[in-house]
């Protein structure tokens, strides 16, 4: 079974000669044909193109030809990275039928490392929700407990991975949309520092929020597709010119001395009490293995929802004016004239919840208005950045819950906000433009997974892969399995 | 601005008492080889969309990336205009829907421009008048929608062109003033090579905010919004055609809806674009695409170092030192090749009491011979030392005017050197008086009963008698000496 392997076990036997990059492929390829009918992760596979790549991997080792450290290893993309030749939809009708001619940054680094892409994820339409529910194709189930949820808007990569259909993926996250995702599934994900990953090539939520990152089933997988996807680009004026360190030679087990700061608002509230005690014993390991646990406060956290739903819908409702169907997806029928056109192509075009975002948007942006809501709400992002930069005089990560529940039941959040208190633990990282990581730190009785999330000091992925790497050894879940899938 | 008051409807007063306040927004397109936020190029006359890439698409994941160069035309510009320059300056999106704007929104400036309080100096009547600038800013332009019969087009090639926006503050007071700004601003950036500012091509375009209100009023009346006035004529026939209506509609007791309307050249008339109501709410906000725009003391030394002496400071120059008349100082600060040719030609002439000359000269025989060969002063044939040469044989007597103006359109024609002309052709002037003498008393000898009629009070033939002189010396006799001459020899 290569499905289960490691992305960092398949490179290897790739390198090795042990196994193929087309067996490996062809291994995929039948798995998603007999899961993802009933999953739902994928909106495209690509198995022709996936092979031929493939193939291509394997020529250039019987050639002796260097590799990359991905060479051969399939991965799947959330549907916000724009692939060149191969349909991009954002999971919207909008842009149904949309076939980029460019490769965004992170899937042309990607492919120079060597890796094999599968296909395009399934998500929330624009990465707007925390479930996948907002998908206009389809559904994508919970691998664990197929009446739950995937978490969102990287649904399709949590799902995926978790149910080894990809060794390994990418998803987005804007204000948690892979660390919740992964929470939900049981997989790593890593959003890393604001600037770290281009965003040439993300179709763009909020341009000041969104990061692209790994899903991954091991710590060492995220850390291997961090590094090659990481660094500055000329294409983003908001890359970071810095150096990008050798993530996996971080992962020393090693966390003696580490202050790792126990933030009093997250363990408050409405927190389910299996996460809360899942999460408290993922401290206990720290504590264990030699760090020092440190009672901290962030104030402003309560901010941040409300912060973040103005930020967010404002920059949405900007990002998103230039789908009018003209010159990509579906011009509407029947239009009368173009403010008609534009009119009917947005109103069928786009979704309930992307719709939604848009209005709230367009009304915090309004003449008169950008003082009392989008700069109040930066002058809220500022507070909440002060908070942590207080906090790193302290300490070194942050430890928290990924989110207050595990996967949540199809259709259990009636309302918007319900489903926006979903993601209250992870955007405080973006408004920060932190980096953060979920890990799985245990399971529910239900069987459901739970994730920790540890945040970081801006640029600093490497201890947080390390503490993450510490909690993961410990808890010893890797091998734990959704039922019916293995 | 003020919302309108009852002003506009009091009794009926003479269009005399009307004041027109004017502001004018001109954009002017900078002159950067590529976009200003792609690496796509700027061409004028591509065929359609082919100046394009994934940026200037608006494509779903594109990023815009600042072109420098064009901060560095924008910076020049405000140096010139002793604006005020923010350190730090940011581009906001300007949200609108139309097929000719790829992103849903323009990347420009709001309130964080690049430039603040500058001004303008205009040449009116001779002297300078001093324009407040409220600001200049940098912005992206738009593509252009084309309309073919019942089908429009979308040309995108000018989409992303860099533009600076120069917005002046609501004091201009005539038409003729507002079309003075423009070929000031004109002069100014080609002066620097901050833009070709080819009106025809739209590289420099023109929006007019224009109002009246009561002379001795504080207050500014409604105003309106007029687009498209691309040449200077225009912005002054639609300007004044603004003015007249707007003062037609107060004096019959109406009163001016605040609304934007379009300037149809053709038709010499303006129509209603959008009312007030119809007015886009643009929602401004910081473009979170792009990091504030770091304006150092390194690149505003190097500009200010780089900046040569400005059109308006040498008007003032030519007037003062050198004695030109305002006009001609005008149409030589006009285009900067041409004052440098001034310049070089003054450089090359001994003694600083030629200006006027050279002005003449180069107004007069330079530019007309350019002219009628289609050449711009770039291609002229007459080095700025040649012509020095030239006027200073006129000047010393060597040769006469006319002789001169001869001498220059061979030298022009063959690029001969002007003294090797008069030598060869011996047409040095007479300025011998014996010489000269002789000549005359053989003229006036020859001719006596026009002598005797002359001395009889005839004084129209004294022009005869020059005219005998100059043909027995082939034009050679020096003007002033002959008629000296001729005086004593006639005896009055």
């Amino acid at each position: 079974m290569t499905e289960w392997l490691t992305a960092t076990e398949t490179a290897r036997r790739i390198a090795a000669g042990e196994l193929t990059a087309v067996k490996a492929v062809d291994a995929y390829l039948a798995r998603i044909a007999k899961h993802d009918g009933e999953l739902g992760a994928y909106l495209a596979v690509d198995a022709e193109g996936a092979r031929a790549q493939a193939a291509s991997i394997d020529a250039a080792r019987a050639a002796s030809a260097p590799l990359g450290p991905l060479a051969g290893v399939p991965i799947a993309l959330k549907d916000v990275l724009v692939t060149r030749g191969l349909a991009t939809t954002a999971a919207s009708q909008i842009l149904g039928g949309w076939i980029p001619p460019y490769d965004g940054t992170a899937v042309q680094k990607l492919r120079n490392a060597g890796a094999v892409i599968l296909g395009k994820l399934n998500c929330d339409e624009f990465a707007m929700g925390s479930s996948t529910e907002n998908s206009a194709y389809k559904k994508t189930k919970n691998p664990w407990d197929g009446s739950r949820v995937p978490g969102g808007s990287s649904g399709g990569s949590s799902s995926a991975v978790a149910a080894a259909l990809c060794s390994a993926s990418l998803g987005t996250d804007t204000g948690g949309s892979i660390r919740q995702p992964a929470a939900f599934c049981g997989c790593v994900g890593i959003k890393p520092t604001y600037g770290r990953v281009s965003r040439w090539g993300v179709v763009a939520f909020a341009s000041s929020l969104d990061q692209v990152g790994p899903l991954a089933r091991s710590v060492a997988d995220a850390a291997l597709l961090l590094e090659v996807i990481c660094g500055f680009d000329p294409h983003d004026s908001t890359s970071l010119d810095e150096p990008v360190p050798d993530f996996r030679k971080a992962l020393t087990g090693d966390i003696a001395g580490l202050r790792v700061g126990i933030p009093a608002e997250y363990f408050a509230g409405a927190i389910d009490d299996e996460v809360r005690s899942a999460v408290q014993r993922a401290a206990a390991i720290l504590q264990e293995k030699g760090a020092e646990l440190v009672d901290i406060s962030l104030p402003h956290t309560e901010l941040a929802l409300p912060a973040y739903y103005v930020v967010a819908p404002a920059e949405a409702s900007s990002n998103l004016a230039r789908y009018d169907g003209i010159r990509f997806g579906k011009a509407a029928e029947g239009a009368r004239d173009l403010l008609d056109l534009y009119q009917r192509s947005r109103g069928q075009g786009f979704g309930p919840e992307v719709k939604r975002r848009i209005m709230v948007g367009t009304y915090a942006l309004r003449s008169g208005y950008y003082d009392a809501y989008y700069k109040k709400a930066q002058q809220i992002r500022a507070l909440i950045k002060r908070d942590f930069d207080k906090a790193w005089q302290h300490v070194d990560v942050v430890l928290t819950p990924t989110t207050p529940t595990a996967a949540f039941r199809f259709g259990s959040k009636s309302s918007p906000v319900d489903m926006y208190l979903a993601d209250v633990f992870t955007l405080s990282c973006n408004l920060a433009g932190l980096p953060g990581i979920s890990v799985p730190c245990g399971f529910t009785t239900d069987g459901l997974p739970i994730g920790a999330q540890l945040l970081g000091k801006p640029l600093d992925e490497a201890t947080l892969l390390r503490t993450a790497h510490v909690i993961e050894s410990a808890v010893g879940l890797a091998d734990r399995r959704p039922k019916g899938l293995a | 601005m003020t919302a309108p008051d009852t002003h506009d409807t009091e009794p009926t007063a003479a269009a005399s008492e009307w004041e027109p306040v004017i502001g004018l927004e001109v954009h002017v397109q900078l002159a950067t080889k590529s976009k200003a936020f792609s690496a796509s190029a700027v061409e004028f006359g591509a065929p359609p969309n082919s100046l394009t890439d994934p940026t200037v698409l608006g494509l779903p994941g594109t990023l815009p990336v600042f072109n420098r160069a064009a901060l560095e035309l924008a910076l020049k510009l405000g140096v010139a205009t002793e604006s005020k320059i923010r350190a730090r300056s940011r581009f906001a999106r300007k949200h609108y829907f139309y097929p000719d704007l790829p992103k849903g929104y323009q990347i420009s400036q709001y309130d964080e421009p690049l430039c603040e309080d500058g001004h303008l100096d205009l040449i009116l009547g001779g002297e300078l008048r001093r324009v407040k600038l409220q600001r200049i800013h940098l912005e992206e332009d738009a593509g252009k929608n084309m309309h073919v019969g019942a089908v429009s087009h979308v040309d995108l090639n000018r989409a992303g062109v860099p533009l600076c926006e120069v917005v002046t503050a609501p004091e201009l007071r005539s038409a003729e003033e507002a079309a003075e700004f423009m070929r000031a601003l004109h002069r100014l950036v080609r002066w620097l090579d901050i833009s070709e500012a080819d009106m025809e091509k739209g590289q420099m375009r023109c929006d007019a905010n224009v109002s009246v209100r009561r002379v001795g009023e504080d207050r500014l009346g409604t105003r309106t919004e007029l687009k498209n006035i691309n040449s200077f004529r225009f912005v002054q026939n639609a300007v004044e055609h603004e003015i007249a209506r707007q003062i037609r509609i107060l004096d019959g007791g109406g009163r001016i809806e605040q609304e934007t309307r379009l300037w149809d050249a053709v038709a010499g008339t303006s129509a209603t674009m959008r009312t007030k109501e119809e007015a886009n709410d643009y929602r401004y906000f910081p473009d979170p695409d792009l990091p504030p725009m770091v304006v150092d003391g390194n690149m505003m030394g190097s500009i200010l170092r780089s900046l040569p002496e400005l059109p308006a400071a040498r008007f003032t120059r030519y007037v003062r030192e050198h004695g030109l008349s305002p006009d001609d100082a005008r149409t030589i600060i006009s285009d900067r090749p041409l004052a440098e040719y001034f310049e070089a030609v003054v450089k090359a002439h001994p003694g600083d009491r030629s200006g006027r000359m050279i002005a003449n000269w180069m107004l007069t025989e330079l530019l007309g011979a350019l002219n009628a060969d289609g050449k711009d002063i770039g291609e002229s044939p007459v080095a700025p030392a040649t012509l020095s040469e030239l006027i200073r044989m006129v000047e010393d007597g060597t040769i006469s005017g006319k002789i001169g103006k001869e001498v220059f359109e061979e030298t022009f024609k063959t690029g001969e050197a002007p003294k090797a002309i008069v030598e060869r052709r011996g047409v040095q002037q007479i300025s011998d008086e014996a010489a000269l003498w002789e000549i005359v008393d053989k003229v006036v000898g020859a001719n006596p009963k026009q002598a005797e009629a002359y001395a009889a009070g005839k004084d129209g033939l004294f022009g005869f008698f020059v005219g005998q002189v100059m043909k027995a010396t082939q034009g050679r006799a020096n003007p002033v000496i002959t008629s000296d001459l001729l005086h004593k020899r006639l005896g009055r």
